[in-house]
């Protein structure tokens, strides 16, 4: 686990609005979602068995929302590098993953910069979601500490 | 029968507490289970390399800690929330510093609003989580709506 061959951090001086700083694939079978269950606590049925996802009018069993939120910024945090650079995360839930009782479905995951704030030294990293054709998150948006070098401290003088 | 939630309880703060203290193996648990890749959430000798007390929690590994929090209030028979009707509609995170495994963090939970919305009832709670001095350390938004008929 701690040799994972990733690749360099991008390099986050640069970024600018509309760049794209990940595009990432993520597979969730049944297995990760009793892992997930584990992992939060939160063993909910719907999320394990198909009776009771059926019983509370659901298709099947469907991934916890915070799964799909947890997993979606991970192709975000393998790009900087650092993942304490992410200071907020926060989305709303628009639609649900079912997770068949075999196999996998994918998620999709494109996250771009959709904002600087340059007196905060933040960037608004931008994720959308994806399950087939369907938005699983809405507003998925990660605040992302920007570095501040020498150079932005030798001109910091407007910055209070 | 259906109940509809007490939109008295929105501006309730409650007691803060009890403290609880963030766990390596949770945390090691959390990272595997939601694919984060860093070593620093699995790895305590990559945590302290780069600067940390012990391995870091991943950005929604407070969610456990807040639904803890949030369950005096969801699950208490007087603020009328049937939880067979909820659905999960927003969460947000804000993280004032790293959280890394040996926090001893203090919750606070208040209902910030109750509204009814079309038939359905929304409700958002946020969990402040503190050092035991009063530090802030993060907070934990999360909206339910309760589906009517």
């Amino acid at each position: 686990m701690t040799t994972s061959p990733t690749a360099d951090p991008i390099d986050l001086s640069g970024l600018a609005v509309g760049d794209e700083v990940a595009r990432t694939t993520h597979t969730l079978d049944r297995d990760a979602l009793v892992r997930y269950a584990g992992a939060s606590g939160d063993f909910n049925p719907i999320h394990y068995n198909d009776a009771a996802a059926e019983q509370a009018g659901l298709p099947g069993v469907i991934a916890h929302g915070m799964l799909t939120m947890g997993t979606a910024i991970t192709g975000l945090l393998e790009a900087v590098g650092d993942p304490t650079l992410v200071t907020a995360y926060s989305t709303r839930f628009t639609g649900m993953v079912p997770v068949p009782a075999t196999g996998e479905v994918a998620l999709e995951v494109v996250a771009t910069v959709g904002a600087i704030d340059d007196s905060a030294g933040t960037a608004r990293i931008d994720l959308t979601v994806v399950v087939g054709d369907e938005k699983v998150l809405g507003r998925a948006r990660a605040t992302l500490a920007l570095p501040r070098g020498e150079q932005a401290g030798a001109d910091a003088g407007g910055v209070a | 029968m259906t109940t509809t939630p007490d939109p008295a309880f929105a501006g309730r703060t409650y007691p803060a507490g009890p403290v609880h203290t963030v766990s390596a193996a949770k945390i090691v648990e959390f990272a595997r289970a939601t694919g984060a890749p860093s070593p620093v959430h699995t790895d305590p000798e990559a945590a302290r390399a780069a600067g940390h007390a012990d391995v870091v929690a991943p950005p929604t590994f407070l969610v456990s800690l807040a639904q803890a929090t949030e369950a005096q209030y969801i699950e208490d028979p007087a603020a009328g929330i049937d939880f067979t009707r909820v659905v999960h509609g927003e969460e947000s995170f804000t993280l004032h510093r790293p959280v890394v495994a040996g926090d001893r963090l203090v919750p606070t939970l208040t209902v910030e609003s109750v509204r009814a919305a079309g038939g359905h009832a929304m409700i958002t709670t946020r969990v402040d989580l503190a050092e035991e001095d009063g530090a802030e350390v993060a907070a934990v938004r999360s909206m339910l709506v309760v589906r009517g008929d």
